[in-house]
């Protein structure tokens, strides 16, 4: 399935690892995470290794009920000086690495370069690109594009139940709670795309619950961005749409302006469907049309019950949304 | 003399044959379905509770069995989105509150008055309610689950995916009420150890010559009594919201208000159902040792810091939640150098076999290797005390590693041990040592084939509570030897039943104390007579049977003390040094503690259908037990003889 | 810590003072039942101090003392009163203890009349508001906890009626006493929180 892979938009073979890490924040805590691995494989095989020497002189038992000698309470307790406090200085010493790393990715070395506002929903993300200027803030789902080198901010917004935001190649998770705002900031060193997933258990569909961070050099973002800030080219199957679909989505410059759902403005453009679920493409989008709940079952976008000619009529008007 | 004597100077006399034929009168529970209903002797209670555990146990496992087949590989569809989420649910809640918690309060319900030279538990009536009570709501909660309704927010239930408008089912009243009801149970079971603890030692057993099981079982009972309220009173509070349109957490700060009560509870709770556990391999480990166990008092005190830091790490569960850095900041601090007492623990152990001799049988062979699957669990909780690190791992599967390393090893590998250890005095016979190897070498590779792997998937990134994954994701092959050995492991656990059964019919004839171990319960008969001890035994150090062969100074007395004849009699001593101070009147058995039983699961059962008429019935009826419990009775020694 | 305990001597038999295995038992009833309102005061603390709570905190600007106040001083002086029974039978004087719990009790009765007219006068409903919820709910939980000890109370008027105690069989009265102390020192924390700390300018 490495095809579909591609299509999806990753390429590595552990798509949600954090043993990599591709940014500023995740670059700050990978060494923390490898060196408490460390630590604890250490401790582990010391322990193990003090279990074998103890087990030198064990012997098989003798009948039951036989007295056995009884050895006196002398010794051994310098193995609990010696043990518990080398513990203690791998303790503190994980303290300090501890607070030196949560110092380091506090906030980003410089001003974020944009602040993006993330609404969480069953099962999948609202984007909305914050601008001063009203005119200039325009939304997208599921995939968020973002300029290479340049940190990041995300307002984290609980759309209903709580849910977590995690793109483990650039950061750690920050929940999404609803009556309440969050901050994270992230940061990618090259162009890549990297996943994401939901991680705070949210209902049905909470394993199929992904995203995608596309990260592009500045031009090309700016480009992404100002194409983002377009209407739709008036296009057949914009009524059909309209009518059968624009109660829950919007697109932007048309009448369909739902809010319920995502917001679909220049879908051609994202690579998957249904929150990282699908590849976008016409046959996925056909069968994701016909029985959204064979897909994703249990997700809030009921059986469309449409016919052959309208499906075909409204993948094409998608299709055409680039 | 009449039972309404106010003081009496009772004997001093040697263990008789007239003497064990008299207290067996008064002491033994009526035959018949009345009698067994009506028991509160500790030991009958004790082994209900292990019992019972052991078949939620086993519920637990299956329903994990059915879902590790369901995520063995990529894209499986066994088991609707739905179906995943009531089966991973129910099979938290019944591993966390059905079975570790009420398995070690079954150990410690046999064990306690038997450690400590006792006839029974201070309050015989209340700790028959507290089982009850665990029963009623067992069965309350699986009724749901068998109906369909059970739990489907995971066992911490997070609002407000647990609220009417997200989750509209019935489902989550049937959880709140039955987590309620399980914590009148357990808090009932609490206060009676604690109270036990502080009173019914045998004279002369001062604290510090009490066993490290009593130290983790007080503990434990200790944190429950502070810390289960907070989790009864925020499902209280959820079933309002949910019933009666109250708002504690639809409101702004209301889903964070949930997550703190629930971890001021939830957090204290995790220590409690393996501090016992650890006290067991404290006793039992030096017992193979030949030795004393190392560093007591460190162990002793060390079991009472853990807790007292463990109410002051609870929002370590809540890293992630945007909280002020500031404050994360102190609490992984604190989670962090939690880790030091556990490291005292372990170091005891250690040193104990190192400077032993270890006798090698299978209860020696659990307790030692569960000094490395405690090492795993415990390194992996320090991994995810470390905040920046704790982003990364939370809601992974290193984290359902984490938890399984802390509760099957932690709890269940003590518990099978403690089981070989102590089954010679709960029944008379020995469990089969062959059978017993293959148990054990069955339990300990399976687990660690089933969950090491785990540690990798949470690494790779494969999160929490999903029904299913992607193909791709990179996760398929650790997830089937994941599914692989858990079949190995779910096959060790039923060895170790097999065994049980088998060894209850065919086991060698144990005697007395088959281990040569040297505490007060190797020293009456296997298994014990309904009075534990025909005279009560006096204690002059920590190892009563081992005295002559340590080369204590004072001896214990086992075979001559206190004579205590003139009805259900045993003696009061006070918390520290274990002076006797008053001849307790203990308690017949009762129909009282089932009739409130009942009567409090009708109240819930009401309260879920909003059957108001039968909540007040209930009440009234649980009401009337109560008056009835209590009525001073001059038997007792509450009230003058009229 | 002595090496040998002394087993001679005359030990009382049964329920006595504070040696019975009841009196320990309410000690930690009563924890445990602080621990449940001290997590309910927790509760509205940290609601009150959340930014954009609906509805206003407290509901209606602070609560009035008019009846609140004398209704705390009733429940004192039935605490005073369960304290002299508690001094009578020690005394050996039956009527005292008698008269003291009976009195106990009406004065409890009275504390929940009078309760009953304060939430009768309440311009909000269980439902209504956070503000609403927390204050039904804890003085709720108060007033159920006060139902418990009126009959409890009631019932050891009964049996202290009935001549069941005595100056060494008083372990009931004495185990009762302390739950009803429990239950008027938990009603000064609630009154703190809802009457006392919006004065003090706590307030969302």
């Amino acid at each position: 399935m490495t095809g579909e892979r591609a299509q999806l938009g990753w390429a590595a073979a552990t798509p949600l690892d954090y043993l990599t890490s591709h940014g500023a924040k995740a670059d700050a805590i990978r060494p923390l995470t490898i060196g408490t691995v460390a630590i604890s494989l250490a401790v582990i095989g010391i322990v193990a290794l003090l279990l074998i020497v103890g087990l030198r002189r064990a012997r098989t038992a003798p009948a039951p009920g036989s007295r056995l000698e009884v050895m006196r309470d002398e010794g051994g307790l310098s193995w609990l000086w010696i043990g518990v406090g080398l513990s203690s200085l791998v303790l503190l010493f994980s303290i300090v690495w501890t607070v030196a790393v949560l110092a380091e990715i506090a906030s980003p070395s410089e001003k974020p370069a944009l602040t993006v506002e993330i609404t969480a929903r069953q099962w999948w993300w609202q984007v909305r690109y914050l601008n001063d200027d009203p005119s200039r803030i325009f939304a997208t789902a599921n995939e968020i594009h973002i300029p290479v080198g340049r940190p990041v901010r995300f307002k984290l917004v609980g759309g209903d139940v709580i849910h977590s935001f995690w793109v483990p190649g650039l950061g750690g998770k920050t929940d999404l709670i609803p009556g309440q705002t969050n901050e994270t900031w992230l940061e990618a060193r090259e162009p890549g795309t990297y996943r994401g997933q939901c991680t705070e258990y949210c209902g049905l569909e909470h394993a199929r619950m992904g995203l995608l961070v596309i990260a592009e050099p500045p031009a090309q973002f700016e480009a992404w961005r100002a194409h983002q800030l377009r209407s739709a080219a008036p296009a057949s199957g914009e009524g059909a749409f309209a009518m059968r679909c624009g109660a829950c989505h919007a697109v932007r410059g048309t009448t369909a302006a739902g809010m319920l759902g995502p917001d679909l403005s220049h879908f051609a453009q994202r690579r998957t469907l249904a929150a990282a679920t699908l590849p976008n493409d016409g046959s996925h989008l056909e069968s994701w049309l016909d029985d959204p709940q064979a897909i994703k079952p249990g997700n809030l976008m009921q059986k469309p019950e449409l016919t052959g000619q309208e499906r075909a009529t409204i993948v094409a008007y998608l299709e055409s949304l680039t | 003399m009449s039972a309404t004597d106010f003081e009496r100077a009772p004997s001093v006399a040697r263990d008789n044959a007239a003497l064990a034929e008299r207290l067996r009168k008064l002491w033994e529970t009526e035959p018949g379905v009345i009698g067994w209903l009506a028991s509160v002797d500790h030991k009958e209670i004790g082994i209900r509770y292990i019992v019972t555990a052991f078949v939620f146990l086993i519920l637990g496992g299956i329903e994990a069995l059915v879902f590790r087949l369901q995520l063995s590989w990529s894209n499986v569809r066994l088991l609707t989105p739905e179906q995943y989420d009531q089966l991973f649910s129910t099979h938290g809640m019944t591993m966390i509150f059905l079975y570790a918690g009420p398995v070690l309060s079954g150990f410690s319900n046999y064990l306690w008055p038997l450690l400590f030279g006792a006839r029974d538990m201070a309050l015989p009536r209340l700790n028959a309610l507290s089982y009850w009570l665990y029963l009623c709501a067992g069965l309350f909660l699986y009724a749901a689950f068998a109906a369909g309704f059970g739990p489907n927010d995971g066992w911490f239930n997070y609002v407000p995916y647990a609220a009417r408008a997200y989750n509209g089912g019935p489902n989550i009243d049937f959880y709140s009420l039955g987590m309620i009801l399980l914590g009148v149970s357990t808090t009932v079971g609490a206060i009676n150890f604690v109270v036990t603890f502080l009173r019914m030692r045998a004279p002369g057993m001062s604290i510090d010559r009490v066993p490290i099981l009593a130290w983790g079982t007080l503990t434990a009972s200790a944190a429950n009594i502070f810390a289960i309220p907070a989790v009864s009173l925020a499902f209280f509070l959820l079933w309002m919201d949910r019933n009666l349109g109250t708002h504690f957490f639809d409101g702004t700060g209301g889903p964070l208000l949930w997550q703190h009560l629930f971890w001021m509870f939830a957090h204290p709770w995790v220590y409690a159902i393996v501090l016992p556990a650890m006290g067991m391999v404290s006793d039992g480990l030096p017992v193979f040792c030949r030795k004393p166990l190392v560093g007591y008092t460190a162990v002793a005190l060390g079991t009472v810091a853990t807790m007292v830091l463990g109410f002051g790490v609870w929002v370590h569960h809540m890293f992630a939640t945007g909280l002020p850095s500031i404050s994360l900041s102190f609490f992984s601090a604190a989670s962090i150098i939690i880790a030091v007492p556990s490291a005292i623990a372990v170091f005891a152990w250690l040193a104990t076999i190192a400077t032993g001799r270890p006798v090698v049988t299978t209860a020696f062979l659990f307790f030692a290797s569960f000094i490395v699957l405690f090492a795993i669990g415990g390194v992996s909780g320090y991994m995810t005390g470390s905040l920046p690190v704790d982003w990364q791992l939370t809601d992974t599967y290193f984290v359902v590693a984490h938890l399984h390393y802390v509760l099957i090893g932690i709890n269940v590998f003590p518990v099978a041990g403690a089981l070989y250890f102590w089954f010679p005095k709960f029944t008379g016979r020995l469990l089969d040592e062959r059978l017993g190897r293959w148990n054990f070498w069955t339990m300990f590779l399976g687990f660690n084939l089933g969950f090491f792997p785990m540690h990798i998937s949470g690494l790779l990134g494969m999160p929490r509570r999903i029904y299913t994954y992607a193909d791709g994701m990179g996760w398929d092959w650790l997830n089937l030897i994941t599914t692989v050995g858990s079949f190995v492991f779910a096959v060790g656990v039923l060895l170790l039943i097999v065994n049980v059964v088998v060894s209850l019919k065919r086991g060698r004839i144990a005697g007395d104390n088959p281990w040569d171990a040297p505490t007060l319960e190797w020293s009456t008969a296997s298994p014990p007579p309904p009075y534990n001890f025909a005279v009560i035994p006096t204690v002059a150090s920590r190892h009563p049977l081992w005295e002559d062969r340590l080369g204590t100074p004072q001896k214990s007395f086992t075979e001559a003390g206190l004579v205590l004849e003139q009805g259900r009699e045993a003696i009061g001593t006070d918390p520290l040094d274990a002076e006797p101070d008053i001849i307790l009147k203990m308690p017949g058995d009762s129909l009282a503690p089932l009739m409130l039983a009942l009567a409090g699961t009708a109240l819930f059962a009401g309260l879920v259908a909003h059957w108001w008429w039968l909540v007040a019935l209930a009440a009234v009826a649980a009401g009337a037990a109560i008056v009835g419990w209590l009525w001073p009775e001059a038997k007792l020694g509450e009230a003058v003889d009229a | 810590m002595p090496d040998r305990v002394a087993l001679e001597g005359r030990f009382p038999v049964g329920a006595v003072d504070t040696r019975a295995s009841g009196w320990w038992a309410m000690i930690f009833v009563v924890f445990t039942e602080g621990a449940l309102f001290a997590y309910l005061l927790f509760s509205y603390y940290y609601l009150a101090v959340q930014p954009h709570l609906p509805g206003t905190f407290p509901e209606g600007g602070a609560p009035s003392w008019a009846l609140a106040f004398p209704n705390t001083l009733i429940l004192l002086a039935s605490s005073a009163a369960v304290a002299a029974a508690q001094f009578g039978i020690e005394h050996d004087n039956k009527w005292r203890l008698v008269l003291g719990l009976g009195i106990a009790t009406l004065l409890g009765i009275v504390f929940l009349v009078v309760q009953y007219f304060e939430w009768a006068e309440k311009p909000f409903g269980l439902s209504s508001t956070p503000y609403a919820s927390l204050y039904f709910v804890i003085t709720g939980f108060h007033m159920a906890h006060v139902v418990v000890g009126v009959i409890m109370l009631s019932m050891l008027t009964l049996w202290s009626w009935l001549g069941y105690f005595n100056r060494v069989r008083y372990a009931h009265i004495h185990i009762g006493a302390l739950y009803w102390h429990f239950v008027d020192a938990v009603w000064l924390a609630v009154f703190f929180t809802f009457y006392v700390t919006p004065l003090l300018g706590l307030k969302a």
